[in-house]
């Protein structure tokens, strides 16, 4: 999940971003917003598991 | 702006030069960056998308068939057709037969779909560069 995560927020973060610092940032904190969620989402399925 | 608007035209008027940078964008991952001096963002592209491809083959992932009949599986073999020569590669290699069975399978779909449609979102963005609209 997080390699999956990193691949996604590199290729956005170049997409959106021209200059390397921004690209860095806009992607960390893409990265970080992904695994966040995911661990969040993971949490709230537990007490309802299908 | 008028630098722009002056790079648009011509880029508008080279409808050829266009489809090109757009069919070498789709065939090899960040090529139509590199064709147009975006030297960083294409050697991510080149690196990252077929990485991301193998991944999803080394995970148990299937490349699927366009098979009309299904929709979905319709959409995600145009989905995985997007990465472009590596998977023509991994189709003559007899690679993504996808094992169904295999913990990771949803997994590896996943990342082949994904990075085909990463792909297809790099090739607009050549396409925008190649207009002159960035």
């Amino acid at each position: 999940m997080v390699l999956f995560a990193f691949f996604v927020s590199l290729v956005f973060a170049v997409l959106l971003r021209d200059d390397p610092r921004e690209q860095l940032k806009t992607g960390g904190m893409m990265l970080g917003g992904f695994v966040a969620a995911a661990y969040v989402l993971g949490w709230l399925m537990f007490p309802f598991p299908l | 702006m008028a630098t722009k608007s002056t790079t648009a035209e011509r880029a508008g008027a080279e409808p050829g030069r266009l489809a090109i940078v757009c069919g070498l964008a789709w065939l090899v991952p960040g090529a139509g960056h590199l064709l147009q001096g975006r030297r960083q963002k294409g050697i991510i592209f080149l690196l990252a998308l077929p990485l991301m491809f193998a991944a999803g083959l080394w995970l148990d992932g299937r490349l699927f068939p366009l098979e009309m009949s299904d929709p979905l599986v319709f959409l995600g073999a145009i989905a995985n057709r997007g990465i472009g020569a590596p998977y023509f590669v991994a189709r003559m290699l007899d690679a993504g037969l996808g094992t169904v069975t295999a913990a990771s399978y949803e997994y590896g779909n996943t990342f082949l779909m994904t990075a085909g449609l990463l792909n297809f979102l790099v090739v607009l963005d050549a396409f925008d560069i190649a207009k002159g609209r960035k």
